[in-house]
């Protein structure tokens, strides 16, 4: 047991330090990489707060999806929404006391989940079932998907079938912030939940999760429509002017 | 009539996304750049022998330098929505022309030699090595993309294949494997100052020439003056305006909005040409000298504006480049945009109420209006988001009575290119140009069939002539696409000057050639 519970402290350090540090390494590249010329997707905002606008409509709404696929925007759009939810419900586990609107998101962090796994089985489907979509998948693309059902479906198993000991969870999981470290029970259902989580956080960094970050680094969004008025020149791009 | 060596595609009411057919198109390929030319631009002549290092280099180097590239290289998720919106896939089935599918082949050597992921676990994220047959897969497909954007404007994370296409035939240039078609045309820029290698003197003659034709038209002296010093204004237009079909009625039409405006204009010798084939090939440099060009002759001609005429992606670079490439501009009249298109120019006469206009000259004509990629998705006209849609159709509905939009689906920011842009359009694409031209004239067809439209109007050399070339494979009429600026020069009722008087004599007669 004892084991046990040290394997998941090293395994949730570990986890949590290669996600952070790779996060960063990965934002403070997307930031020092310089965007030499002026590529918003017109029409676009001219100004700095009308891109910031057009960026919250695709985060929050992914309208240029919205634009591009119903189906995938619908099954997407559930499976973040979902997520979203199922990990604000998951705060509780990280905090004390619980602040009072993660208590308010409670019940539907389970709705949460089940839109998450109907969402990742929609968008599944239409990797087997739309020519082009099978075309570009790889075997990558399928076990992102898989990780994710698989971590949904462990949940809800936890929370409709075979309950665990949230107490002992939480203590747990509020332990590690000072390296006090408590029992983790022993469910095995537990144990493929957390590994699996632990699993998603190292592959975030390395893989396509990198769409999050990346979003926000976008030059055909990001940018502002306004090149005649003010000059826009990158460092490199300057260098060349004093030739 | 055009004959084909390849099945054209039959016209369908609406655009059918076809079954993935892979390998479709893998015979179409460009021819490749002599080395004389490759060297004009700064580029190997052929094929380093250390090429696949030198290239992962620059490839490093890109990544370095664009943040565009870096990101886009990452974000994807494959998650299919730009999968169904390229022309070319639309046109051909071939599935490395699925947008998704043309970025793949660059992903894959970028997870191959710059991920983790790929370097420790290639076959899983879809890595491959940069084999000789990557390469060519690589001049083959990304010759088959016109950076139209259109792929941007539905992608989640407005991932731009563009960029990619631009970054990677940099990358092929810098190894010594060039385009012949744009590396042969910036070879012309640098050495004579046009795509098309007119000669300053070509060109005096030539405009000299069409004085006296429109003056014989309309008996009134329209000036088309060239390296005017101490003009207002600088008139930058693609080459093909000075006598190609429809282009030339369009410079025609220019000068006809000049002349009524009262404004002094020229056009320089020096940069006697719009485009900037720079951008396609995806350096910075190369763009970059050409653009100098257009600051040089606007500081000799000691000019206050700079206005362009009808060019898509030269209107790109200027709009959204051209600040950043050869500003700043400050030595210009600040009461105006640097630059401005011809459009805004003549929009802002028209709003001013300036130009008046006999609509019956274009009696004969139902209207239809092409919107440019490069105009659509990449730059704008006028102050707010989505003029560049809007002030060519005011322009159109003021000279036109019969005007009619095709399908939502296929206008405005969701065109469809030509099937000639991004320096695709030369003759050895042809079967490339032909299908990838269907969605467009699908939507063509519906309008021609439904409403009864006979011309397409549109404001790009590029698509012009693409659409001259390809509209007789489908059974319709080359001079169904006519220049923007040719409705309003047919349109537009002439002032006629001090000096048309003295000439009147001739002047009857002159009015109509044909009645002899
Ligand atoms: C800023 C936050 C995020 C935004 C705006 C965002 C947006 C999107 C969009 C628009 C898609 C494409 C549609 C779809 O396939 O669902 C997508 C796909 C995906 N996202 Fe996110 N996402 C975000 C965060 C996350 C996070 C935190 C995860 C996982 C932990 C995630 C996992 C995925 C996966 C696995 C896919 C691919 C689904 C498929 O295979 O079709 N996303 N995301
Ligand atoms: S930019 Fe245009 S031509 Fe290129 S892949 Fe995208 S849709 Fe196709
Ligand atoms: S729409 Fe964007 S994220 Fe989706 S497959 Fe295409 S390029 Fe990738």
């Amino acid at each position: 047991m004892a084991f046990l519970t040290n394997f998941y402290v090293f395994l949730f350090y570990f986890a949590a330090l290669v996600l952070v540090t790779g996060l960063v390494f990965k934002i403070a590249q997307y930031t020092m990489t310089p965007a030499p010329l002026k590529i918003p997707t017109t029409p676009a905002p001219t100004t700095t707060r009308g891109v910031v606008l057009r960026m919250t409509r695709e985060v929050v709404l992914f309208e240029s999806l919205f634009r591009g696929n119903k189906w995938t925007w619908i099954f997407g759009w559930m499976f973040h929404f979902g997520l979203l939810l199922v990990t604000l419900r998951h705060l509780r586990y990280f905090m004390e006391p619980v602040w009072f609107p993660i208590q308010l998101v409670q019940p539907f962090g389970i709705y949460g989940g089940m839109a998450m796994i109907v969402g990742l089985g929609g968008l599944w489907a239409r990797r087997f079932l739309v020519d082009r979509v099978r075309y570009i998948s790889s075997p990558s693309d399928h076990l992102i998907l898989a990780l994710l059902v698989l971590i949904g479906c462990t949940g809800l198993l936890m929370k409709f079938v075979f309950h665990t000991d949230v107490v002992e969870i939480k203590a747990f999981f509020l332990g590690l912030y000072t390296y006090e470290i408590q029992p983790l029970p022993a469910d095995p259902l537990l144990l493929l939940h957390l590994f699996l989580v632990a699993l998603l956080m190292i592959v975030f960094p390395y893989s396509k999760l990198l769409h999050a970050p990346g979003l926000f680094f976008s030059p055909t969004r990001n940018q502002a429509d306004n090149p005649r008025e003010v000059r826009h020149i990158a460092p490199w791009a300057k260098q060349l002017e004093q030739k | 009539m055009a004959k084909a060596t390849f099945v054209v595609p039959e016209l369908t009411q609406y655009t059918e996304v076809p079954a993935v057919t892979p390998g479709a198109m893998a015979h179409s390929l460009p021819f490749v750049a002599k080395p004389e030319f490759q060297g004009a631009l700064g580029f190997p002549g052929e094929l380093v022998d250390d090429w696949q290092a030198k290239a992962i280099d620059k490839m490093g180097d890109l990544l370095g330098k664009y943040r565009s590239l870096r990101v886009y290289m990452d974000a994807c998720v494959k998650c299919g929505a730009c999968t169904d919106k390229c022309h070319y896939f639309l046109g051909t089935g071939d599935p490395k022309n699925m947008p998704v599918g043309r970025q793949d082949l660059m992903r894959k050597v970028y997870r191959r030699y710059f991920t983790l992921a790929g370097r420790f676990f290639p076959t899983l994220v879809g890595a491959e090595d940069f084999t000789k047959e990557v390469l060519d897969d690589w001049y083959s497909y990304f010759h088959q993309c016109s950076q139209c954007r259109r792929c941007s404007v539905f992608c989640p994370y407005g991932i731009d294949t563009a960029e990619i296409s631009m970054a990677a035939r940099e990358i092929m240039d810098s190894i010594g494997v060039g385009q012949k078609y744009c590396n042969e045309i910036i070879a012309k820029v640098y050495k004579i100052g046009n795509n098309l290698g007119l000669p300053g003197p070509a060109l005096v003659d030539t405009l000299e020439g069409l004085e006296e034709d429109v003056f014989d038209d309309t008996g009134v002296k329209v000036r088309f003056p060239i390296d005017e010093e101490g003009a207002e204004i600088l008139l930058v237009t693609p080459s093909a305006d000075f006598f190609a079909e429809p282009h030339v009625d369009g410079l025609i039409g220019y000068a006809k909005v000049f002349h009524e405006a009262g404004v002094s204009w020229t056009m320089s010798s020096h940069a006697s040409e719009a485009a900037n084939f720079g951008m396609f090939i995806g350096s910075y440099e190369n763009m970059r000298r050409v653009s100098q060009r257009i600051r040089e002759a606007a500081i000799k001609l000691k000019v206050k504006r700079i206005v362009f005429g009808e060019c898509g992606h030269a209107w790109r670079v200027a709009y959204s480049f051209l600040n950043t490439l050869a500003g700043p501009w400050d030595f210009l009249d600040p009461r105006y945009p640097v630059p401005q298109h011809i459009c805004e120019f003549t929009h802002d006469l028209i709003q001013r109420g300036k130009l008046t206009f006999d609509k019956s000259e274009n009696v004969d004509k139902v209207l239809t209006y092409h919107d440019s990629c490069n105009v659509a998705r990449a730059s704008r006209m006028g102050d707010v988001p989505g003029g560049q849609f809007d002030i060519p159709r005011d322009i159109i509905r003021a000279v036109c009575n019969h005007f009619y939009d095709m399908d939502e689906d296929t206008i405005r920011d969701r065109t469809f290119c030509c099937g000639g842009g991004g320096g695709l359009l030369t003759d050895d694409l042809m079967e490339l140009r032909v299908k990838g031209a269907k969605p467009r004239l699908d939507a063509l067809n519906n309008v021609m069939q439904e409403k009864g439209v006979t011309h397409m109007a549109a404001i790009c050399a590029i698509c012009k002539t693409q659409f001259s070339k390809v509209l007789p494979y489908y059974g319709m009429e080359m001079d169904q696409i006519i220049s923007l600026h040719q409705l309003v020069g047919d349109a537009i009722v002439l002032t006629p000057g001090p000096d048309d008087d003295a000439e009147d004599d001739d002047r009857d007669d002159a009015d109509d050639p044909n009645e002899e």
